[in-house]
């Protein structure tokens, strides 16, 4: 056993949190509150190898996309990294290669609210039992949405058959579990916002911080935290590592587990930043957001959990 | 990073099973749920037989120096298994701080026969007026001439009826800071002065209240320093935290659970089963860490990180799956029914939940320290 990153893996977290907190801070994802895209941040992060770097002949893997996906969801990166990177391995499989700058995973059949929709010109989707390519027409704007992302409809009519829809299920996996690592990474940051209010707020003259309520409140996060970050490193480490038959029941799991967290996690932050909290110039309300948001794009957790009931008792 | 265990750890962890499975026998698991003493002698010598009540200790102090994630396999296969090995967590603790702090004549005349698993200890640290603040003890030692006389009342100490000795923390100095005038002392429950009051709990285990009505004991059954309890203390807490108590019983739990409601077509019930599977692997992920913590550093709040949620989300999963239950969960008997009277101890004893949260507000947080 080592709990440890090894030092090629520290390597590549230190890169991407070196990378996103100079090229993505809260003026950068302000600035893309409307369309829920930074371009320029787009065109670097491609500069730093993180798209291609998991794919054939990259040296890289699952562990390593995980790691990028943490540090660009604690600075609330607004790119389509998750959508693009899971998106075009899939089509890797199925021996397709496109030259489009964005491609996108459309997570269900219908095309509606599609992740990254508003901006990619590709969507990879699954119709019937069909991993499909959808070029239909790039909307002008995203669909407003509580957590500023470029969601659109978009039309799946008339795409391309490309390979088995089973590639779309394992890519829709790999998007789990990245959206948890990212979740995981805006958790991270929250509580980081948190500890540093109640430490610098004070009423009755003392940090609001030194009251055992707040503290408490604060206190049953970290564990949960770390448990979750556990959990998506270790999914991808064995999915890594050869051992790919637990990955979807790994991937549901971490993805329910963060998914759960950054709500409370983002919630109770908020609410310890009193009415400040509430007032859009504070950047938690910014996290609160997205951490309903990102999740929900693939639907009520509720269901996830049913599907994750379903997966346990078919491994059984 | 590397999930795996490691060869050793994996080789240690299969010898601690074939033990447990060779003595861990129905009729043990009878004795135990009539007496509510969860303690078994002969499991209990088999696994002294191998060494392992010095497992945690280094070697050069005449321990195995087993690194702590073969300590954290060690007490998960005893938590899994259901085995009742609280004489054997006591007398771990008891032989890791000899070890450390004894004198010759206390490793001659205790050590020896706890690594022998001839003899175990139980713990006397909690008081009816002090429970988190241990610090706060009454239980006095007075001087008298070479000697000490001990009077106080001790609440949970658990495994005096099968104990020799109670490992007991006493105020030695009333008029310096409560951490400064602590000093411990090893007492011999046969002694006529010492009365057991068995107390039996909400889960069917037995403890005790033990009372000191004015127990004379030498100076050479002093355990560290006079008014040094507070270092002896310290040195007990090394030992606790590599090893969070508590995470794995969430797995038992689970399997339970699974072997009694797998067939339910219910949504709910499948949705509460799946819940746990989740806590579950969080919790042992959180042990792995608190013990990874251990073996590669200082350990810092992982241990109480761990206990923390696992304790936490054990008493959810009992709630959860005992209404899973319906009417039929009233019955007494069966792990999952079981659960919901457990569930309590757990997020007490050895730290409650809030005494968790204080330490990793100030160590993890780095918040202020409340008042108290």
């Amino acid at each position: 056993m080592n709990l440890d990153l090894t030092d090629d893996q520290a390597a590549v977290a230190d890169l991407f949190s070196t990378f996103f907190a100079r090229e993505s801070p809260s003026q950068v994802v302000r600035a893309a509150e409307a369309t829920g895209f930074a371009p320029k941040l787009w065109t670097r992060l491609g500069e730093t190898g993180a798209l291609t770097m998991a794919m054939a002949g990259g040296g890289a893997g699952l562990f390593e996309l995980v790691l990028c996906a943490e540090a660009g969801g604690r600075h609330l990166a607004p790119v389509p990294f998750v959508e693009h990177v899971v998106a075009t391995r899939a089509l890797e499989g199925a021996g397709v290669v496109l030259d489009d700058e964005i491609v996108t995973l459309a997570l269900r059949g219908d095309g509606r609210l599609v992740p990254a929709g508003a901006i990619a010109s590709a969507v990879v989707a699954r119709v019937g039992d069909e991993l499909v390519v959808a070029r239909g027409a790039v909307p002008d704007a995203p669909v407003p949405n509580t957590a500023a992302l470029p969601l659109a409809d978009r039309s799946l009519a008339d795409a391309e058959v490309v390979g088995d829809g089973a590639r779309h299920d394992h890519a829709l996996d790999e998007w789990r579990l990245l959206t948890a690592a990212a979740l995981v990474g805006l958790c991270d940051a929250a509580l980081d916002l948190g500890v540093a209010y109640v430490r610098e707020r004070h009423q009755f003259g003392v940090p609001i911080g030194s009251f055992q309520a707040i503290q408490h409140g604060l206190a049953e996060l970290p564990g949960p935290l770390s448990g979750a970050r556990l959990l998506v490193r270790r999914a991808a480490w064995r999915f890594d590592d050869g051992d790919r038959s637990r990955f979807a029941i790994d991937a549901s799991m971490a993805f329910l587990f963060a998914t759960d967290l950054a709500r409370t996690l983002t919630g109770r932050v908020l609410h310890h930043h009193g009415g400040y909290g509430v007032m859009e110039e504070h950047d938690i309300q910014l996290h609160y957001r997205r951490a309903r948001g990102w999740p929900a794009q693939l639907g009520d957790p509720a269901v996830e959990l049913s599907r994750l009931a379903t997966l346990l008792e078919a491994a059984r | 990073m590397d999930f795996r265990d490691d060869p050793s750890t994996k080789a240690f962890r299969d010898e601690v099973r074939a033990v447990i499975a060779a003595h861990l026998t129905p009729e043990v698991h009878d004795r135990v749920t009539r007496t509510g003493t969860h303690h078994d002698w002969a499991l209990h010598r088999a696994l002294a037989a191998r060494g392992w009540v010095a497992a945690a200790l280094p070697e050069e102090l005449g321990g195995q120096g087993r690194s702590a994630d073969e300590l954290a396999a060690l007490f998960r296969e005893l938590e899994l298994s259901g085995s009742p090995y609280d004489g054997m967590a006591n007398t771990m603790m008891i032989a890791f701080i000899l070890g450390h702090v004894g004198t010759p004549w206390q490793k001659e005349h205790v050590l020896a026969p706890l690594l022998a698993g001839e003899a175990i200890p139980c713990l006397g640290y909690s008081e009816p007026e002090s429970g988190s603040d241990v610090a706060a003890a009454a239980t006095s030692a007075v001087r008298d001439g070479d000697g000490w006389v001990i009077t106080g009342q001790k609440m949970f100490t658990s495994l005096a009826e099968e104990a020799t000795w109670a490992f007991l923390l006493t105020r030695t100095n009333a008029d310096v800071p409560k951490h400064r005038g602590l000093t411990f002392f090893l007492v011999r429950l046969d002694d006529p002065n010492i009365e057991i009051q068995p107390v039996r709990t909400l889960s069917g285990k037995r403890t005790n209240i033990t009372f000191y009505d004015g127990v004379r004991v030498g100076d050479e059954w002093r355990v560290g320093e006079v008014d040094g309890g507070w270092q002896v203390m310290l040195v007990a807490l090394a030992f606790e935290r590599g090893v969070a108590g508590g995470v794995s019983d969430i797995t038992a739990l689970y399997d339970a659970a699974v072997e009694e409601l797998a067939a339910s077509t219910d949504p709910s019930v499948r949705a509460r089963l799946a819940r746990v599977a989740i806590d579950k692997e969080v919790a042992d992920l959180l042990g792995m860490r608190a013990a990874w913590a251990a073996t590669s550093g200082i350990p810092q709040q992982e241990g109480a990180e761990a206990k923390l949620f696992g304790t936490e989300a054990y008493g959810r999963a009992a709630a959860a799956l005992l209404d899973a239950l319906g009417p039929e969960g009233l019955r007494i008997g069966g792990v999952l029914k079981h659960a919901y009277r457990y569930a309590p101890i757990l997020t007490t004893a050895g730290g409650t939940s809030e005494i968790q949260k204080n330490l990793i507000a100030e160590r993890t947080l780095g918040l202020p320290r409340a008042p108290r």
